[in-house]
């Protein structure tokens, strides 16, 4: 493998927002802004899809690995994918160039510094899933913070100069303890590499802390009951392609670090913590549910739903079940299609009449029926309905779940229930009922590029509902070894 | 005699010192002449510094109180190139103020002489000639802006302050001297007996004398006034340059006479560092003023540069040595970016006199959002590696508790840099600044920004640079 796909995958947004950086934003040249980041975007999807091909799932070693010396003696740039990660990347190059494409309506000013920030977030981004090095995961993790509090804070709504900085202290209050836990790895075992770590494992004393550490950054982004607050609030100020990144990937990294570093590297403080992560994960599905059945914000709904899923994930990831743990990846790349494309339907109707309470709106499904066939999908996809993606994730961790804990799945499984109450009962206050607001009455239907976004969002979501098998065979290899690993290791107690 | 080719770069610095002053009282309206002149002595010295002394592995001379090494060469090569930075764009400020006279750049090369003794001594006296010499040229630059009463009342301050804590230093010498019988740091480690207690006070008075020249908490009281007060580009200097020959001395003084009592001053080490890091955090919240507020910032980063001290290893030392030189490149950008918020001949220097800098002035807003998230230590930026560096060193000598401090109070940090540019990029625009900065001012934001940002890429060089440095 000469081609270094992955950096390229890294560099080319990057060189793509440099380009921007030259090219002057105003009224007249507003399409050229949108069109190069869009050929980037785009470009970088395909260079991903062509990695998918490339890609052998028949082994867990990771593939298209690159290293370069970076720091003598001490850090390599080293990136490489297996079946958890690439999914992961493929989700993140596919969602970016629908969030270009859906600023048309709601980015007014400084389109091209959005559309730069947004580039670079998703460099950031892919390097997370890639990075097989623990300074350089540190490194792209947290170098998100960077365009993402700019994006909520300038072009956010009234809150957004709080919400901006609740995310962005929130977030890195949750990381530097992970960074004192990566130095420590280094000085227990000399090196930062995760193949290596893999194979050196830690001495199980260490590791609670260590986990611990690990466990404080990957819970603030989750984000897990009771540090999700800044959640809601970030995302209810994003604008619409802010609030997309974020739930779809942003939050995906901390579920794919739980894989990776807390189940891959410190297996014996996995298991000890195992009850922790469920009793937390249950509050969140349960508690935050009922939270979300409350709401007034349509977006806040939403962000709460996700609160709630992302408990499904992380209680899926912690059954260390091979159904677990794949329902868990199904369950965040699932995540990542119906929460984008609730957001954007929320964006959608909320361009149009500027608001997001749920009482404006009800009836309007005559007025806008293109709008309203799309939003009934998506919120079935999200809460679950047989044929959906969501429903493979979902049913794949409560089986896991079944297996390792009985009373938790229960619970769980009760939360799924609330899940389709809170969505049902939005879709039904914003789509039936009685047409009161006359307003409405003038709402058009979708234009041509949200027809494109939202459909392009619908086919994975309904094709992976009803074939979940390319996800599901580009993983379990991966997950079976993952296991396997992780159990031996247990016993052996490194 | 063949040795005396090492000192040469104080000599020929003395030496062009006292013709720049002849010249200057001697020719009329000389200023300008004499400004290009001290930045040519200043390459020049540093040039001559790289030549003579780089290569050399450790040389004592005059009775054993001056050295000569690569921990020594490095320091003063900083220093001189720090200083040739601030004074290039020193001077459109100083225009401004019609201060622009010869006295300043004459001043700043004799501090600058000051700082290249302090960094090369081996000896208390000697090291105490150094540190006055320094002070002497900064109470008055302090001044410098004369007819304003801030300025005057800052040098006044810093005077009164600084020759307290000189007295306390020299009481310090004393103590030692008399416990061990020599003021040379060598002999002093060989005659050095654990069980005297009045050795311990010797360090603690040494440490209080030096931890506010460096302004470290609790001895930090008179930056925020003196930084406040005095012209900016002199403000620019006090952040700067003096910290790399305090933060020598320290490493110096602590490593070499002191390092088999390192548990008597590791505490006081801990203790400063981390006071400095949470108090500059949290004082810097509530500042109007950007002076004030860089005041507080630097230190809080003092704070970072003595963690790494504080290991008492040589990757300790060396991490505080990366520190102090990243430190130096984000204040002269945000000098820089400071130095140009000027509207008809006057400069603005208050927190809200940014805001919506990003509309009016794109790229400096960017330059000094880089700059910010850098100082706030967020990766990939300089700053982060920075942090890096020390905190590695902490960890590997088990200091969790260091660390962990540290590393939260780098959140509330960043909670006040975030306010800046918050105002920068959220908040409403303002009347636009003048845009003809001179082309020095241009170049050393353009430098330090993408030093700041591309520094990740090529992060090695720095280090191996700075790894030479072996003193323990």
């Amino acid at each position: 493998m000469n081609f270094p796909i992955l950096s390229s995958l890294i560099l080319l947004p990057t060189v793509g927002a440099f380009f921007l950086f030259f090219t002057r934003s105003n009224k007249q040249n507003n399409f050229t802004v949108k069109y190069v980041a869009l050929f980037t975007s785009f470009v970088n999807f395909l260079l991903s899809i062509y990695l998918w091909i490339l890609f052998d799932h028949t082994t867990s070693e990771f593939q298209f690995v690159e290293q370069r010396t970076w720091i003598e003696d001490f850090i390599n740039y080293k990136v490489g994918v297996d079946g958890i990660s690439i999914l992961f990347i493929l989700l993140t190059t596919f969602i970016t160039p629908l969030c270009i494409l859906s600023v048309n309506n709601s980015i007014k000013e400084r389109l091209s510094e959005f559309l730069i920030a947004v580039l670079i977030m998703e460099s950031f981004m892919i390097g997370v899933f890639c990075s097989l090095d623990l300074v350089i995961f540190y490194l792209f993790f947290e170098a998100g913070l960077i365009p993402m509090f700019l994006i909520i804070g300038i072009w956010g709504g009234a809150r957004r100069v709080y919400s901006a900085f609740k995310f962005f202290l929130y977030t890195l209050l949750g990381s530097v303890l992970m960074l004192v836990a990566i130095i420590t790895i280094y000085w227990l075992t000399g090196t930062t590499d995760v193949i290596e770590l893999y194979s050196l494992g830690i001495e199980a004393k260490y590791q609670n802390l260590l986990w611990l550490a690990f466990f404080s950054s990957f819970a603030v982004k989750t984000p897990m009951w009771p540090v999700h607050t800044w959640l809601p609030d970030a995302h209810v100020e994003a604008p619409t392609a802010g609030s997309v990144l974020l739930a779809a990937i942003l939050l995906k990294m901390a579920g794919y670090g739980f894989i990776r570093f807390s189940l891959g590297l410190f297996p014996v403080a996995s298991e000890v913590f195992t009850p922790l992560i469920y009793t937390l994960s249950v509050i969140a599905i349960i508690f935050t549910s009922f939270i979300a059945l409350m709401q007034e914000d349509m977006k806040k709904l939403i962000a709460y739903s996700s609160v709630a899923h992302m408990g499904y994930v992380t209680l899926g990831i912690f059954t260390i079940q091979q159904q677990g743990i794949e329902g868990s990846i199904i369950q965040m790349i699932s995540h990542g299609l119906v929460s984008a494309a609730l957001f954007l339907c929320v964006g959608v109707v909320y361009d149009r009449m500027h608001s997001r309470l749920i009482d404006t709106y009800g009836g309007i499904v005559s007025i806008i029926p293109k709008y309203s066939v799309l939003f009934m999908l998506f919120t079935l996809a999200a809460l679950g309905l047989p044929g959906t993606s969501g429903f493979v994730g979902e049913f794949l961790i409560l089986m896991g779940a079944f297996k390792d804990n009985f009373l938790v799945a229960v619970i769980a499984s009760i939360g799924v229930i609330i899940g389709a109450a809170y969505m049902l009962w939005l879709y039904k206050r914003v789509i039936f009922g009685k047409l009161i607001n006359n307003d409405l009455k003038k709402m058009i239907d979708l234009n041509r590029s949200e027809s494109i976004i939202l459909t392009s969002l619908a086919i994975p979501t309904l094709f992976f509902g009803f074939y979940p098998d390319p996800l599901i065979n580009t993983i379990e290899v991966s997950i079976s070894d993952l296991i396997e690993t992780y159990n031996f290791r247990l016993a052996s107690k490194i | 005699m063949t040795n005396l080719q090492l000192v040469f770069p104080e000599i020929f610095l003395s030496l062009s010192i006292m013709f720049l002053l002849i010249l200057g009282v001697f020719k009329k309206n000389s200023s300008k002449i004499i400004q290009n002149l001290s930045l040519v002595v200043l390459l020049v010295t540093a040039v001559i510094t790289f030549n003579e002394t780089v290569g050399i592995k450790e040389v004592k001379l005059f009775n054993n109180s001056i050295i000569i090494d690569y921990l020594s060469s490095l320091m003063k090569i900083v220093t001189l190139l720090a200083t040739f930075l601030v004074l290039i764009i020193s001077s459109n400020y100083l225009k401004t103020f019609k201060i622009f006279k010869i006295e300043y750049p004459i001043l700043i090369l004799s501090s600058v002489l000051g700082m290249m003794i302090m960094i090369n001594s081996n000896d208390l006296i000697v090291f105490y000639m150094g540190l006055e010499l320094q002070s002497l040229a900064l109470y008055v630059l302090a001044t410098f802006n004369r007819d304003q009463i801030k300025s005057s009342e800052a040098g006044l301050k810093y005077f009164v302050l600084s020759a307290l804590s000189s007295g306390l230093l020299l009481y310090g010498c004393s103590l030692i001297y008399g416990f061990t019988g020599s003021t040379n740091f060598n002999v002093i480690a060989n005659q050095l007996n654990s069980d005297e207690y009045a050795i311990t006070f010797g360090i603690v008075f040494i440490l209080v004398g030096l931890a506010f020249k460096i302004s470290a908490v609790p001895f930090h009281m008179w930056a925020p006034d003196v930084y406040e007060g005095s012209p900016t580009s002199v403000t620019l200097f006090f952040t700067m340059v003096p910290k790399v020959a305090a933060l020598t001395v320290f490493i110096r003084f602590l490593y070499v006479p002191f390092l088999n009592l390192i548990d008597q001053w590791q505490m006081i080490l801990i203790f400063l560092s981390i006071a400095s890091m949470l108090f500059g955090a949290i004082a810097a919240i509530g500042q109007t003023n950007l002076k004030r507020l860089v005041a507080y910032s630097s230190i809080g980063h003092v704070g970072y540069a003595l963690a790494g001290v504080a290991t008492g290893t040589n990757d300790g030392m060396q991490s505080s040595v990366i520190y102090i030189i990243i430190y130096i490149l984000m204040n002269l950008g945000l000098f820089s970016c400071l130095l140009m918020m000027k509207r008809e001949n006057q400069y603005y220097e208050k927190i809200e006199d940014l805001s919506g800098l990003s509309k009016n002035h794109p790229m400096l807003a960017l330059s000094l959002m880089i700059i910010l998230f850098s100082l706030a230590g967020i990766p990939p930026l300089a700053g982060f590696f920075a942090k890096f560096y020390v905190f590695k060193s902490v960890i590997e000598q088990s200091m969790y508790f260091l660390a962990i401090v540290g590393l939260l109070s780098t959140v509330v940090a960043a909670f006040y840099y975030l306010r800046l540019i918050k105002i920068m990029y959220f908040d409403k625009e303002k009347e636009k600044y003048d845009t003809d900065h001179g082309l020095w001012l241009k170049f050393s934001l353009t430098f330090s920004t993408l030093l700041i940002l591309v520094y990740f890429i090529f992060p090695s060089q720095l280090i191996e640079v700075v790894s030479r440095i072996n003193i323990i």
